[in-house]
């Protein structure tokens, strides 16, 4: 086990130092000058100049990397070319919207899937599981941002329980109304987000159906389903384990684009306008972070899978 | 990949596998959902080469006189908050869906089989750095490299078809790796080695011949992929330009009156949904269609196997 979480975490600091890299040199070597960028087309050489001077363009690569990476590990992420403010400071101020939509969604997901999937698997062959199959298939292919338009059209505007748009300005000083805007939001990554996972439940579940020991289960007189909610479901959660990495990264870019349709302040949403500003330091700090934190719960969910499926330990 | 031109005639031994060659053509149409992929595919990119030449209307002509009409005839979906027919703008816009299609699949093939012969066929310390490498790839989202992209050289379809094309090709490196390497282990690439064959030649013609069904199931969910990354980000502004027909770019200009006109927005959606459960299911059915393994153990190779799409729009 020890052997094993040192291999991950060598792995984990390997994928980091990549990713950093990988950013580094997208936004810094390849667009050509990023000073003239910045300055602007009709900008004089002595701006230009003073723009590299202010970044530390001027320096060479490995110097310019490793005072990035070396303001990392004291906090800081860099400061806005725009406004001047510290990335991690804004990034804390928007997780505030984002953290709450992520978790949320998370749970809508999992409480969607886990009992439909496993039911969907149950009923295989017959009519309702069928429907479900197909419903699910067929919410897997629908983009986030339509669903988020047809929920919409139907609890906002047609119904009118729910805001269509924004965040309450006072945040989480009125809990009520800040949880009330991210019902719809949370509800459209949940769906979707949700489909997939009932697809991978329902394999997991097949699968289960054809081990060993669900059909010794069944054959020491428990029904098949009760072998199969007893004795299969702990491997189906196991498996569910192992894709929330995936789920998690899905979240995050489900979060992008709903928080720019529902206007919410979160992280999603200033990565955009940053990226369409091109306030390229900030940038290059928010998707380290947000790779990063990908990264992250890759590593702690491979660990605890480890950990709690003993098939895993015995093969160590 | 130069075969030298002496071998022009094909070997003899292929002969009785040209019945079987096109033989996975017609499970693939036995199983529905092979049909239902194959005839959205087909609409699809039909409707594509048809926009090019005619459309009922023209879709960027503004008729303010009959904004918003509502569907019937003349305009079969309606029109839209400048009186431009919808149904017009959606056949315009599939040129743009099977155009960034067809550009990330084809990036994604280049880079998903170069990287995979990569990590499957040179020397050990190269193969095992390209392994954790992709294995790296694997966790940036599409979107997060589209974002990379368009930071730099700004928003265009190209910002598309370059990041889901990476992000997919690395996918289909990580499935293609280990086919090749148990291929690799096949008496017939032994054969070809010990017969004379460069390991380029033996690459194009024992190698990839065998691992393409799995790729090709691949291709298929990447071209989904593609399809929902495009509707995504053309949506927030980094994929076509306005000027450009695009499903997801008229997504986002009929949203600013969706509490008026909420009809107006299903149809572009629904555009988007069938296109993409089409070529979901499609690769499906070329799974199980050309699974060579299927019969060998059916139970390894599913799960390793479970396609999870990506959000990406």
């Amino acid at each position: 086990m020890i052997r094993y979480t040192l291999t991950r975490f060598a792995l984990l600091l390997l994928g980091l130092l990549v990713a950093s890299v990988l950013i580094f040199l997208t936004l810094r070597v390849l667009p050509g000058d990023i000073a003239h960028l910045i300055a602007g087309v009709g900008s004089t050489p002595e701006q230009q100049d003073a723009i590299r001077e202010r970044l530390g363009l001027d320096r060479p690569l490995p110097e310019q990397y490793l005072t990035w990476i070396g303001g990392l590990f004291r906090g800081d992420l860099g400061t806005s070319l725009l406004t001047g403010t510290s990335v991690v400071d804004e990034l804390a101020q928007k997780a505030e919207v984002t953290v709450p939509l992520g978790i949320l969604s998370l749970l809508i997901a999992v409480v969607i899937s886990v009992p439909l999937g496993v039911l969907s698997a149950m009923r295989r062959g017959r009519a309702s599981g069928t429907g479900l199959s197909v419903g699910a298939q067929t919410l897997a292919a629908v983009p986030v941002v339509w669903a988020g338009m047809m929920l919409v059209v139907v609890f906002a505007v047609w119904l009118g329980w729910l805001p269509a748009q924004g965040f309450p300005r006072s945040g989480w000083s009125d809990p009520w109304a800040a949880l009330r805007a991210l019902i719809l939001p949370a509800l459209t990554i949940g769906i979707v987000e949700g489909a997939m996972l009932l697809r991978f439940v329902r394999s997991a579940t097949l699968q289960a159906v054809g081990q060993d020991f669900v059909r010794t289960a069944a054959a020491k007189g428990l029904t098949r389903d009760q072998a199969l909610l007893r004795h299969g479901l702990p491997v189906v959660g196991l498996s569910v384990i192992t894709v929330l990495g995936l789920q998690v990264a899905g979240i995050i870019v489900g979060a992008v684009v709903i928080e720019q349709l529902f206007s919410l302040p979160g992280i999603g949403r200033m990565l955009v306008a940053d990226v369409a500003a091109r306030d390229l330091p900030k940038v290059q700090g928010e998707l380290l972070a947000l790779t990063g934190f990908v990264l992250i719960v890759g590593f702690v969910v491979d660990l605890v899978h480890r950990v709690i499926d003993p098939r895993q330990r015995e093969a160590s | 990949m130069s075969v030298d031109g002496t071998d022009a005639a094909p070997p003899a031994p292929t002969t009785p596998r040209r019945r079987s060659r096109w033989a996975w053509l017609g499970r693939l149409w036995a199983l529905s959902t092979g049909r239902f992929g194959l005839i959205v595919v087909a609409v699809v990119g039909i409707t594509a080469i048809v926009a090019r030449f005619w459309t009922p209307f023209d879709p960027q002509k503004v008729d303010i006189a009959n904004r918003w009409a509502l569907p019937g005839w003349p305009h079969l979906l309606g029109t839209d908050g400048s009186g431009r027919d919808i149904l017009s703008l959606l056949m315009a816009g599939a040129r743009t869906t099977v155009f960034v299609a067809i550009g990330a699949g084809l990036v994604a093939t280049v880079i998903g089989i170069s990287l995979a012969a990569l990590g499957a066929l040179t020397a050990r310390w190269v193969r095992e750095s390209v392994a954790v490498f992709v294995d790296i790839l694997i966790a940036f989202p599409v979107l997060i490299i589209a974002m990379m992209i368009s930071a730099v050289w700004g928003g265009s379809l190209w910002v598309v078809i370059w990041a889901v094309g990476i992000g997919f090709g690395v996918n289909i490196a990580r499935v293609t790796r280990p086919e090749l390497r148990r291929v690799l282990q096949s008496d017939f690439v032994l054969a070809g080695r010990a017969s004379g064959l460069t390991p380029a030649q033996n690459l194009w013609r024992h190698l990839l011949p065998n691992v393409a069904p799995v790729f090709i199931v691949q291709l298929s969910w990447g071209m989904a992929v593609a399809v929902l990354a495009e509707a995504g980000l053309s949506y927030l502004g980094f994929g076509a330009p306005v000027t450009e027909p695009s499903w997801g770019l008229l997504l986002a200009q009929l949203q600013q009156f969706i509490g008026v006109h909420p009809l107006s927005v299903v149809w572009p959606g629904l555009a988007i949904t069938i296109t993409v459960l089409g070529l979901n299911l499609l690769g499906d059915a070329l799974r199980e269609a050309t699974d060579p393994t299927l019969s060998r153990s059916p139970f390894a190779t599913r799960r390793a196997r479970l396609h999870i799409p990506e959000v990406v729009s």
